[in-house]
């Protein structure tokens, strides 16, 4: 074997690829120690309160912090309901937009239109809540609410009496605005990803478009689909700004969607930097705890979903 | 910085050397691509590597520059000597050895942020050559030596992915012979082009093996005949044949050889 | 909305069928784009009255009074973001690129697990627990506070974007580079960073879009200020916080600057929107 030559080996030791590694993985380790940051200091936060109130603290249904009674379920219910609502309208609204883009928009209108409602996610919450407060709500409370309570008034989710106009629907709108972009654009994309012949076979059968696609697009987007909507509902449960200014702020359960209502991440918003003992302080983290297992849980659902369908999410379209 | 000093990073001497390959073993996790091939690359001539598809030939010139541990799972055992050196023994640097040792790839690959002129640089400003006369002056050799001078000497500033096809191919032979390499290595560096662009490459390889040790690998048997002065068969990751390419389109010793060689140029 | 499951019966009757899912497509866009015209076109009338040169020049007027702008405000919110791009950019750059080019895929994936989940965490749980962990040890709420809270909210759209930019960049530019000796952080930098340049910024504006927005993650953590300041140890005003107090104020004066401040922030995330999509376009027609 003929010696190395020595022109060959390292001239002096190479630390650049070492150190430029170690640098991207310590960065990549800050995103792990941020989410562990959380998680630690919404625990440590809400010790009191969980030592203090326990699990029934969420199934409490008593808010009055200063009297020291602090039940969070009118809460949790606002956030379940409000988001519940926001769904029930931004998930059909979202399918046909992503149907229309990808099946019957003539070219020249689907960038446009694709736009268009990317900009309603890019619009600003504080945004959504002030228009809200000032425009759907007494729009919702002189026309639609009214008319409502007369003609559906034997449901209770509409029975009267209309007040102010901010409450549960009014919340439950304004999230379906906002929710919609996002169901949209995973939803487009999902659809997009479909096989060109899946949609053909389809036509080939003498199948009218939408026939085609219940049969061929729907199905195969399913995955992508239910993932955008996993993704929406994350989105809807943490928002908190335009839910707070159109909620009403009423910590109560009442079946009217009419009613006044209070949701767990207004309560923060409208109530932290006020609390003044530290056990309400304490229960104020305890919800933020609560919201945030909630929404990882959901998250997750929506990733792997997301995933198994080869498809990545944007990232950023949860607040 | 990791990077070389000019000094004694560009103090390389032009002499072309030969390549020795001792049963070389190359593998992809398990799989194995090539099972021992030993040959020897003369200097100063073009040496083809032919052989069906997917039978290890560029696996083997990756492995000739210690490209083919770069992907993921990929191993080598055996020895290949530059030279003097084994660049597989300990302590070699795998960055000193591709830098010593040129590649050009079947598809051209010029950097599509940079102009013509800095994608020649490229290679040398990433080995820590900074003075901009011996850049320039470097650049412009290069670019001669890779015939693409006179048609890119006005529009050096241009994106180097502006040029047709052929000419970005000249470029990443310019970029790879800008170092001075010992070897230049060419994964079929025509297959993408036309004829005229070929051939162009063609006469290239055959001038540039005054100064290089050149490896080309090619699937078109006439361009093998054309410009190798040695000709390697490979087959199913074995080196079947190796001789001077008259004797392996006129004479082959081995059967598989006689009816590769006879079922495509017939 | 289907009883029938399959696509039989009379001809006409599909035809009929498909003509009206194609309305209530079309009906669907109208319900999403005319909110988001009519919210426009409101935050325009509204705001444009207010956005003369005391909007940017002066600082909030006493409650009730008239005249002021929303200096502090302004101010306030170019330090966060600052602060936020100094943290948020870099980690998401340098994440993204050990995600992209580390080699090592269950790390990677991992990765970008983490990182899909920080993306997940509501912006109003981020305030709270930067609260936890930055304001109540320095004791008092801060600008960097603040900062550090859009950080965050960053982090995930910088890294997504860089990860996903510097995987679009062809193996076939990473091999030219290591066969001419580069060593793989030269590779990187001097290749893979400038070819994935445009994608990556893009990504950058998008972040800043989504959060100069943002109040609730600001409202326990740079608290606001009614005055103007350049401190970062100090409580710090935000143009989303303003607004948010102003919008429900019963003073005239405030109510304007609240919806010239919406306008303004309109229109600096439309800007960022555009831009981002003008620059993703033309990357595309490379
Ligand atoms: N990245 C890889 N991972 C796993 N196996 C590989 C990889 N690249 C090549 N192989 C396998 O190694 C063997 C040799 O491949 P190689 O690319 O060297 O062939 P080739 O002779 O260059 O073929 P072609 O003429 O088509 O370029 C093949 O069986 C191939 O499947
Ligand atoms: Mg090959």
């Amino acid at each position: 074997m003929s010696a190395v030559q020595p022109t060959l080996r390292r001239r002096h030791l190479r630390l650049g690829d070492p150190i430029f590694f170690g640098f991207c993985a310590l960065f990549g380790a800050v995103i792990l120690a941020v989410v562990i940051a959380i998680l630690i200091s919404l625990i440590s936060g809400s010790w009191e309160a969980l030592k203090n109130l326990g699990l029934s603290f969420f199934t409490g249904s008593d808010w009055a912090p200063l009297e020291g009674r602090m039940g969070a379920w009118p809460m949790l219910y606002g956030t379940l309901v409000s988001s519940l609502i926001g769904m029930v309208i931004a998930v059909p609204v979202s399918l046909g937009i992503a149907i229309f883009l990808v099946e019957w928009a003539p070219h020249w209108l689907r960038e446009p239109i694709g736009f268009l409602v990317e900009l309603l996610a890019a619009i600003p919450s504080i945004i959504f809540g002030m228009w809200g407060m000032l425009v759907l709500a007494p729009l919702l409370q002189q026309h639609t609410e009214p008319w409502l309570a007369d003609h559906l008034g034997f449901l209770p989710i509409f029975s009267g009496p209309v007040l102010a106009g901010t409450g549960l629907l009014t919340a439950g709108l304004i999230l379906a605005l906002m929710v919609i972009p996002i169901v949209t654009s995973i939803a487009r994309d999902a659809m997009r990803a479909v096989p060109v012949s899946q949609r053909e076979a389809a036509l080939a059968l003498g199948a009218t478009r939408w026939e085609s696609v219940r049969l061929a697009i729907l199905p195969y987007a399913r995955s992508g689909i239910f993932g955008g909507i996993i993704l929406g509902l994350g989105r809807a449960l943490g928002e908190t700004m335009a839910v707070a200014l159109v909620i009403g702020t009423t910590p109560q359960v009442k079946a009217s969607l009419f009613q006044p209502a209070y949701t767990m991440s207004s309560v923060i918003a409208n109530e932290f930097s006020e609390a003044t003992t530290d056990l309400y302080r304490s229960a104020l983290m305890e919800i933020g705890l609560g919201l945030f297992v909630v929404t990882l849980l959901v998250n997750v659902v929506a990733r792997v979903l997301l995933r198994s369908v080869n498809h990545r999410a944007p990232a950023g379209t949860t607040t | 910085m990791g990077a070389l000093r000019a000094a004694d990073g560009f103090s390389v001497s032009r002499e072309s050397v030969a390549v020795e390959v001792k049963d070389l073993h190359a593998f992809y996790g398990r799989q194995e691509a090539l099972k021992g091939v030993t040959m020897m690359l003369p200097a100063n001539a073009v040496t083809a590597i032919i052989g069906p598809s997917g039978c290890g030939k560029s696996t083997f010139i990756r492995c000739l520059n210690r490209m083919h541990e770069e992907v993921e799972g990929a191993s080598v055992q055996g020895a290949v000597i530059i030279g003097e050196a084994n660049i597989y023994a300990p302590g070699v640097d795998p960055v000193e050895v591709r830098r010593r040792v040129g590649m050009v790839f079947q598809r051209p690959n010029p950097f599509p942020h940079l102009s013509v002129f800095e994608n020649v640089a490229a290679g040398l400003r990433l080995n820590g050559m900074h003075s901009r006369s011996e850049i320039a002056d470097r650049v412009e050799e290069a670019l001669r030596l890779a015939a693409l001078w006179d048609e890119v000497r006005d529009r050096l500033s241009a994106p180097g992915t502006s040029l047709s096809g052929g000419q970005q191919q000249r470029l990443c032979i310019a970029r790879a012979i800008a170092l001075q390499p010992q070897v230049l290595l060419m994964d079929e560096p025509a297959s993408a082009l036309d004829p005229v662009a070929t051939s162009r490459i063609e006469e290239l390889a055959v001038s540039l093996k005054s100064v290089y040790t050149i490896v080309i690998v090619t699937h078109n048997m006439q361009q093998a005949a054309r410009i190798a002065d040695k000709t390697a068969f490979f087959w199913l990751g074995e080196l079947v044949e190796f001789d001077d390419t008259d004797t392996i389109f006129t004479l082959p010793k081995d059967k598989r050889t006689e009816d590769y060689v006879r079922g495509r140029m017939g | 909305m289907n009883a029938e499951r399959r696509p039989r019966g009379h001809v006409g009757a599909r035809r009929r069928r498909d003509k009206t899912m194609l309305v209530l497509c079309i009906l669907a866009v109208i319900v999403a784009v005319v909110p988001l015209l009519f919210i426009l076109g409101y935050t325009i009338v509204k705001g444009l009255p207010a956005l003369d040169l005391r909007f940017f020049m002066m600082d909030q007027p006493p409650a009730g009074a008239s005249g002021g702008g929303l200096r502090n405000a302004i101010v306030g919110t170019l330090f966060t973001l600052v602060i936020a791009l100094v943290f948020g950019v870099p980690t998401g750059i340098l994440a993204g690129t050990f995600a992209s080019e580390f080699g090592k895929p269950k790390l990677a994936e991992s990765l970008r697990f983490v990182n899909d989940v920080l993306a997940g965490v509501p912006s109003i749980v981020i305030g709270l627990a930067v609260y936890g962990i930055v304001v109540a040890s320095m004791g008092h709420y801060s600008g960097l506070a603040g900062g550090i809270a859009l950080g965050m909210l960053m982090i995930p759209t910088v890294t997504t974007t860089t990860h996903e930019m510097m995987k679009l960049v062809p193996d076939a530019l990473r091999e030219g580079a290591l066969a001419l000796g580069a060593p793989r952080w030269r590779m990187i930098t001097s290749i893979v960073f400038p070819s994935a340049l445009r994608g990556i910024l893009t990504g950058i504006m998008l972040a800043v879009a989504r959060v100069i927005g943002e109040t609730a993650p600001l409202l326990f953590t740079s608290f606001g200020n009614t005055h103007l300041t350049f401190n970062i140890t100090q409580p710090m005003d935000a143009l989303p916080l303003r607004i948010f107090i102003f919008v429900a104020s019963p003073y005239n004066r405030w109510q304007t600057l609240a919806w010239g401040g919406a306008l303004f922030l309109v229109v600096i995330v439309l800007i960022l929107n555009i831009v981002a999509r003008l620059l993703g376009r033309k990357r595309a027609r490379d």
